[in-house]
């Protein structure tokens, strides 16, 4: 497990005097491939295009109620070359799967296959409008209504809303359900319990939903303090939002307790599903008592990050919760015919919170979703959650003699690995950790995330990276972890080897340049 | 001019029944660069505990809680455009706002000079 | 299974070493009520590429393309031609594959694209910042409520009733929970929307308007009315446009008086997809508002040898860091959506955007011309850009929309879809033009239509 990679081989590496690979600097400031490169607003003009399109005919006339638009707008145009150029050196200047190892926790960056985008641009999906007449469309409908039933299938829940358009969404999509529900029988709940390890979209969530957020604390092992939980339980508790698996990495295993009590006391829960990779195909939420729970399609169904987004959403829900479900949905007739349910006021539709996003959801995501999970079946989709659990164990046990991993005696760990920068040197801290491994060639795991774990740094390792890739990996946190120990004050400066050595935040945020401006 | 403090880490000045509020040097050192800080509005009533104004670094807001109620007089606009003065003068001209104290009472049992670094060391 | 790399030899070595007899040691703390015995019934096992594609081809071919018809269809999302450039740039893995820029000494490649967007559609919209996007317009323009909200500490927002009525509804939605109060309108059929209308709906507790540019119906009309209306009450305009290629004709909303200008930013470089993912555009006319904006802003700053670059920035205003007391609980923005607009701007620049709006114009007028000229057609709008309003003699326009698709026309968005049950509206046929539209489109559109109307006058005396 020591080699750098399988076979042994790594390039001899020249290192100057300070203990850095400098070369002369070069006039252009390019280094060989890296090559820099200006804003489109500097290398643009006003009158260039890359598309070609009829001139035009200042006399034709217009019924634009005299509102043309005469000043100059701003824009610059770059011909296709320098257009196709710009774009190809800026990508250049990323960190992406296809590149290489990018184990950021709780963001399950796994390998997108490419069938996935074939068919996402197949015209019959790509080239439809949302309002078009249902009957030219019933194999987009077909699609979002099969995708659902896989996702009821998954999850073992009884229905779902398709149209959240990102985990936070979907997030919201299920509150609102909850606050719903609760309003339906007049029972006016304030509060919502919220595990102090939870994504800050949850309280963000319910908070915009109009709740108040409590915090319940996690016990020594890294999971939700149930005792505590139950205490706290009553009639202003609306419900509580779980990650499960947690955002320590672990399965809540008392989740079914916590669900039942949950419900006595009158409330709901929600279980965030950003997690749910490491389960799928496995284990069913609907199995533990969960009454809504988002799934992320661009982590666990393989739908591309794309740099931030798009994500896609959907909500599954239990049948307490299913009448409130957002609008529109797809129902398919007892003729096997799809049609969409719009309205609020017709007989198809229960009493819906309403209407989240225009149209009908992420089609895009849908596809190459759907996609994804042919792709894998059921017995694929079995083993993605097996091998993207023994992956992180294997990262966990790998590591874990090394560096302070708060959680390794709490059990397996689900699909990541949770540690922390106890007993660094020389005022290191994880960030230094982090960009150290950024000249090592790969992509920091998440840190300072979750919040219960001083310097903490989470490593989800996904299901497809291969063993070879695993040991280089382990290897190469394992020297920087040592250098961290040391206290390698040269790792305070790192990284030195990436397009940009660190940036200056604090600058950027005192005084924001959020658009770029003619110089003076 | 006594000067108080809170175990939030707040200063006041009290002239009167005018009062002056900033962050300790200690504060700003845990928070680091300060990057952005909001500010309550003038004629604006607080009362003590609650948010009165927020304190921004690059990764964290931190509230700043009213340390006695009070209604807001004047507040410092030298931060709207150099808020590095939280840093580099916490507890002169980096202050945060003036207010007309409501009940002189409430500075009972807040810390002096000398109990406030005491407490600081014990942390 | 092509997308999974360990071997059954891997699996067994990494077992040994982290100590577990099997995998099933690894999910002992997974409860025995929800441990399944094996692959979950009812859903297909693996299955190759050949077989996937066939499965989805089967799918996609039962839906008629846009391109395969003459196609009319707008109301808040429209079909234009995308460069083949774009979805080349987009597919690079780079961008396709990477996260949102944490790490921004190995994300220069999204961040710079996201500055350089940010500019774009501060520009396009007459604003002094935008952000790096939103899910799409409807959810943007609830996020322009809430942000309003909170710089005037009103609640009460009034939205024009020709605002897109999803959007509405969007806004009304997220309102029921945030105890925001809503007044909305509907849409009266009259060729110019009614300004004053809506103006007298402004008062002292009035957050913000919200007003749609173009509208609903595709009238356009001077902003700068309600912009002066609002402000003498201390609300703010929100301005909604959901059609970026407009803004190459007329006037931004920025320039109107518009505090906050959202939109949807599909036209250009998305394409149609049935509804999503799409973009939302958020934008500012004064730059004090930006830190009570929504999403995620990519700043420029230097790095610790000097060099130009770009970082995300005034973070502390998202849920990660603010929790419960962020702006907004949005995480995933639609950053690759963000660069496929950014690619498609950059090609047309200045120049082709005025040239792709003129083109549109112009063949809408040729439209509206056209249809006209049918009888039992009438013209509603006065102003518009490339989308307008026809009312239809003899049938309901949700009718129509159906047998033209029977006769292979994609006619139009009937108000009958958008209004359910709003009789006043049920004549009303939306008809959007883009470059894309040929001139034998309209013909064909013209004739179908024409002889749709004509079968409905036929069979009304025999009722």
């Amino acid at each position: 497990m020591n080699a750098p990679n399988k076979s042994g081989w790594k390039p001899a590496m020249q290192v100057s005097e300070d203990g850095l690979h400098n070369g002369p600097s070069t006039t252009t400031g390019n280094r060989a491939l890296m090559l820099e490169e200006p804003l489109i607003f500097e290398i643009g003009h006003s009158q260039t295009t890359g598309v070609d399109l009829p001139e035009i005919d200042d006399g034709a006339p217009t019924r634009l109620a005299g509102l043309e638009r005469s000043e100059p707008i701003g824009l610059v145009g770059l011909t296709e070359p320098e257009t196709v150029r710009h774009y190809t050196r800026l990508s250049r200047q990323n960190y992406g799967i296809d590149l290489g190892f990018f184990p950021l926790g709780s963001c399950t960056m796994k390998h997108n296959p490419r069938l996935n985008e074939k068919m996402a641009r197949l015209p019959g999906f790509a080239d439809i409008h949302p309002l078009a007449p249902q009957q030219s469309v019933q194999g987009a409908l077909q699609v979002i209504h099969e995708l659902g039933d896989w996702l009821c299938k998954l999850t073992g829940m009884p229905s779902v809303a398709m149209s959240p358009k990102a985990g936070a969404h979907g997030e919201l999509c299920g509150i609102l359900a909850i606050r719903a529900a609760h309003t339906a029988r007049g029972d006016a709940r304030k509060v919502v319990l919220v595990p102090e390890s939870a994504h800050g979209t949850n309280p963000a969530t319910a908070a915009f939903a109009g709740y108040e957020v409590e915090d319940i604390p996690a016990t020594a092992e890294g999971r939700v303090d149930v005792a505590k939980l139950k205490e706290r339980l009553g009639p202003d508790v609306a419900g509580v939002m779980i990650t499960n698996p947690n955002t320590c990495g672990l399965f809540e295993k008392d989740f079914r307790e916590i669900a039942d009590a949950v419900h006595d006391a009158g409330g709901y829960v929600y279980c965030d599903g950003a997690n749910f990779n490491a389960i799928v195909g496995r284990v069913r939420p609907g199995d533990l008592g969960v009454d809504a729970m988002h799934i992320n399609l661009h982590k666990t169904f393989s739908t591309p990050h794309g740099g931030g987004g798009p994500g896609s959403g959907p909500v599954v829900f239990s049948e307490a919760l299913a009448p409130y479900a957002p609008l529109p949905f797809v129902k398919k007739s007892d003729a096997g015919e799809y049609h969409l349910v719009e309205e609020e006021d017709g007989d198809e539709c229960g009493p819906t919170f309403g209407r989240m996003t225009a149209f009908h959801g992420q089609m895009g995501m849908f596809t190459r979703a759907l996609t994804y999970m042919l792709s894998h079946g059921a017995d694929g989709l079995k083993q993605v959650a097996e091998d993207a659990v023994l992956n992180a164990n294997y990262v966990l046990r790998g590591l874990e003699d090394i560096l302070h991993a708060p959680f390794a005696d709490s059990g397996p760990c689900m699909h990541e690995a949770l540690f922390g920068d106890k007993d660094f040197g020389g005022g290191l801290s994880t960030l230094d950790l982090a960009k150290a491994l950024i000249d090592e060639g790969f992509h920091p795991m998440t840190v300072y995330f979750p919040l219960v774990v001083h310097g903490a740094m989470l490593v989800e390792p996904t299901e497809t990276e291969s063993k070879a890739s695993l040991d280089q990996f382990i290897t190469a946190f394992r020297s920087v972890t040592e250098r961290a120990l040391a206290g390698d004050e040269s790792m305070k400066q790192a990284p030195y080897y990436a397009p940009r050595r660190r940036l200056d935040e604090t600058a950027a945020a005192r005084k924001p340049k959020l658009a770029w401006s003619e110089p003076e | 001019m006594p000067r108080y403090f809170t175990d939030e880490h707040e200063w006041i000045d009290v002239e009167g029944d005018s009062a002056t509020v900033g962050i300790t040097d200690y504060a700003q050192e845990q928070l680091g660069d300060i990057v952005f800080v909001e500010l309550p509005d003038v004629g604006a009533v607080i009362d003590k505990g609650k948010d009165a104004a927020v304190v921004e670094s690059v990764k964290a807001a931190s509230d700043v809680y009213a340390p006695i109620s009070g209604e807001i007089t004047e507040t410092n606009s030298s931060l709207e455009d150099d808020p590095a003065l939280v840093n580099s003068s916490p507890e002169e001209d980096g202050w945060f706002f003036r207010l007309t104290i409501s009940d002189t009472s409430e500075l009972e049992g807040l810390m002096d000079d000398k109990a406030y670094k005491t407490f600081v060391e014990s942390l | 299974m092509r997308y999974l790399p360990l071997t059954d030899t891997d699996r067994a070595d990494m077992l040994a070493k982290i100590g577990a007899s099997s995998i099933d040691d690894l999910f002992v703390d997974v409860p025995a009520v929800a441990q399944l015995d094996g692959p979950i019934h009812d859903l297909p096992m693996h299955a190759s590429e050949m077989a996937v594609e066939r499965h989805m081809k089967s799918r996609a071919g039962k839906n008629l393309a846009a391109g395969d018809a003459p196609f009319f269809l707008g109301a808040g999302a429209y079909r234009h031609h995308v460069p083949a450039s774009v979805d080349t740039v987009i597919q690079r893995g780079e961008f396709l594959t990477a996260y949102t820029p944490y790490q921004p000494e190995i994300a220069q490649g999204t961040l710079q694209m996201l500055f350089e967007f940010q500019t774009q559609v501060a520009r396009l919209y007459g604003c002094a910042v935008a952000n790096a996007s939103l899910y799409d317009g409807s959810t943007a323009c609830w996020e322009a409520v809430a942000m309003a909200t909170r710089l005037t500490r009103r609640k009460r927002a009034v939205l024009s009733g020709a605002l897109h009525p999803h959007y509405a509804q969007v806004v009304k939605t997220m309102a029921q929970f945030t105890g925001d109060d809503i007044a909305d309108a509907q849409p009266a059929i009259q060729t110019e929307p009614d300004l004053e209308g809506l103006i007298s709906r402004i008062d002292e507790e009035t957050a913000c308007v919200v007003v749609q540019y173009p509208d609903i119906l595709g009238r356009i009309s001077d902003l700068s009315k309600v912009a002066e209306a609002a402000h003498a009450k201390g609300a703010l305009l929100v301005a909604v446009n959901t059609e970026p290629v407009a803004l190459g004709a007329i006037k931004s909303p920025g320039e109107l008086g518009a505090d906050i200008v959202v939109g949807e930013g599909q036209s250009i470089g998305v394409g149609l997809q049935f509804g999503g993912p799409y973009l939302g555009l958020f934008a500012v006319r004064d730059p004090k508002h930006v830190r009570q904006m929504p999403g995620r802003l990519c700043g420029e700053t230097t790095d610790a040898e000097g060099k130009r670059g770009f970082v995300l920035t005034l973070s502390t205003r998202e849920q990660h860091i603010r929790r419960e007391k962020a702006t907004s609980n949005i995480c995933t923005n639609s950053g690759l959506c963000a660069l496929a607009f950014s690619v498609h701007m950059t090609l047309l620049g200045e120049k082709g955007i005025r040239e792709l709006a003129a083109e549109n114009h112009r063949l809408a007028c040729l439209t509206a011309d056209r249809l006209e000229r049918v009888p039992g057609v009438t013209l509603l709008n006065n102003a518009f850009f490339n989308e307008f309003t026809v009312m239809l003699d003899g049938k309901p326009a949700r009718e129509v929309v159906r047998d033209l698709a029977d006769r292979g026309v994609l006619g139009g968005v009937s108000l009958g879809r958008l209004y359910p049950g709003v009789q006043a509206l049920e004549n009303a046929l939306l008809v959007a033009v883009t470059e894309t539209t040929t001139e034998e489109d309209i013909d064909r559109l013209a004739t179908e239509l024409h002889d749709v109307l004509a079968a409905a006058q036929a069979k009304e005396p025999a009722q």
